[in-house]
């Protein structure tokens, strides 16, 4: 479980994210969910400790991920798994080096493992004929599932994903969210979604947190989001025509 | 750039520096990055060094030959005063600064390419010291390459104006052999040799430091590895006048 206590994070004296308090619990996929510029990215960041937040606690399982010495955060990152808004695959490798980068770096299993192990995570994505491949030669969707299954090498706790969807077409945004919502549940992560996607919201968001302006506004779960009266949700919900007219359709159904 | 702020990048590049230099993580895949270092960086150089020294080497000999045409000096003066002026400073000083302009710049746009797109975030995610599993193998394999870049550079160097000598025959190819090795100093290899390390260090780890901190799109690398040719030809020429009066002062 993550627990965020109090969270602040100001950049040159401007305040971005304000008094966020929240919790991720284990087996389930938490999504942040807001406008862009709302501070989500950042409390992201914030959580896996690509930045400093200015005040306030982040709590994996207990542990003050703030206080923390640089060696016990990399040991802690070890449980941590992330999916980069534009994947962040490493050019110069393919993609089955890419998935095994991690295993090299941290797993004492011998070569022979290491290599089944990353085979086992791309099938797991259905990507074991692209091991070949570099970066370059696949298309965003297949380096969004190498991501994950780069993500999953390591067996990690927690998995962060920062706009998983941005890019794809509605099909295979739906093929990676359903991947983050079985992997979430078949390994039992504490796994914590940034997007503004709200087909994934209503997909896998088994918990909800709606940002706004730096501040968290809202906090429920998928199916309370359709029929919420907090105002600054329901402008961001329907904002898209499709979800209006589904609210629409159900109101004439009663 | 502001004197706050070239003073804050002297603090970044100190705070880095301290992050590179340390034990790597994993020793075979420090050596497997070194190993690539040494082929992209210094083994693909290989043919810039020669084909430049050997013209400039050849333009060294043609100008002291036509300027230092006088009877009270030998012919031979041609050959040892050419071969001084590329053991002491083209083959180390000079070469480094085109060598700043071809690996700084990929160091700075790999890098920083790398930073923009989030892989050294990816790193860092993982729990790798990313500094130290990017920049360090860059640093070690150029600087442990460099050694084989001034000989090449030397040996192409003296070796154009052999054949400016056997084109243009003033001086003869007999006497040009004797001035090159006239008065010779073993030690002036040794200290080209060192001195170009050094620069290598430079050379790599001032690029490095470019990469690592760009911040923005492709205009920002652009700018990083710009910035790093600029700020590494500063660095050489000046770093070479503190080491040459150190050492032969």
């Amino acid at each position: 479980m993550i627990e965020v206590k109090n969270l602040r994070k100001e950049f040159d004296g401007e305040v971005v994210l304000n008094n966020i308090n929240a919790s991720f619990q284990n087996g389930m996929v938490n999504m942040i969910i807001g406008k862009s510029g709302s501070g989500k990215t950042v409390l992201l960041k914030c959580l896996v400790g690509l930045l400093s937040p200015t005040s306030g606690e982040i709590r994996y399982d207990g542990r003050n991920f703030v206080g923390l010495k640089s060696k016990e955060v990399s040991r802690l990152r070890r449980d941590i798994g992330m999916l980069f808004q534009g994947a962040a695959l490493f050019d110069s490798r393919t993609v089955l080096e890419n998935v095994m980068f991690p295993l090299d770096m941290f797993s004492r299993k011998n070569r022979r493992e290491r290599k089944k192990r990353a085979e086992f995570c791309l099938e797991r994505v259905n990507l074991l004929d692209a091991v070949n491949l570099y970066p370059s030669e696949i298309s965003g969707g297949m380096k969004k599932r190498v991501a994950i299954a780069r993500a999953i090498a390591l067996n990690p706790k927690y998995l962060f994903c920062d706009e998983p969807n941005s890019g794809l077409d509605p099909k295979t945004s739906q093929l990676i969210d359903e991947l983050i919502y079985d992997l979430t549940k078949d390994f039992s992560m504490t796994t914590i979604v940034v997007s503004h996607d709200m087909n994934s919201v209503i997909n896998i968001g088994d918990k909800v947190i709606f940002i706004n302006e730096g501040v968290k506004e809202w906090e429920g779960n998928k199916s309370e989001v359709m029929g919420t009266d907090n105002e600054k949700l329901n402008d961001f919900v329907f904002a898209s025509d499709l979800f209006k007219k589904i609210k629409e359709a159900e109101e004439e159904k009663g | 750039m502001s004197f706050i702020s070239s003073i804050e990048s002297v603090g970044e590049y100190a705070l880095l520096m301290k992050k590179v230099l340390t034990i790597p993580d994993r020793m075979n895949e420090f050596l497997k990055e070194f190993i690539k270092g040494v082929f992209f960086l210094g083994v693909n150089s290989i043919w810039i060094v020669v084909i430049i020294s050997f013209f400039i080497g050849a333009v060294i000999v043609l100008q002291i030959a036509l300027n230092i045409d006088s009877p009270m000096l030998p012919r031979f003066t041609v050959g040892m005063v050419s071969r001084e002026i590329i053991l002491l400073e083209f083959s180390s000083s000079i070469m480094c600064l085109i060598l700043a302009g071809k690996v700084g710049s990929n160091i700075a746009s790999e890098i920083g390419t790398m930073r923009i797109t989030e892989q050294i975030d990816a790193l860092d995610i993982m729990g790798v010291n990313s500094a130290n599993y990017l920049i360090l193998p860059k640093i070690a394999s150029f600087v442990a390459f460099m050694p084989v870049l001034v000989v090449f550079s030397m040996f192409t160097g003296l070796l154009g104006g052999y054949v400016i000598c056997l084109i243009l025959g003033t001086p003869s190819v007999e006497t040009y052999v004797y001035g090159i090795q006239a008065f010779f100093r073993e030690s002036f290899i040794w200290y080209s040799i060192f001195k170009s390390m050094l620069f290598g260090f430079i050379i790599a780890s001032v690029a490095a430091y470019f990469g690592y901190t760009a911040k923005g799109g492709a205009l920002e690398v652009g700018q990083a590895s710009t910035n790093s040719v600029v700020v590494n030809s500063v660095l050489i020429l000046a770093s070479g006048l503190v080491f040459t009066q150190l050492v032969l002062g």
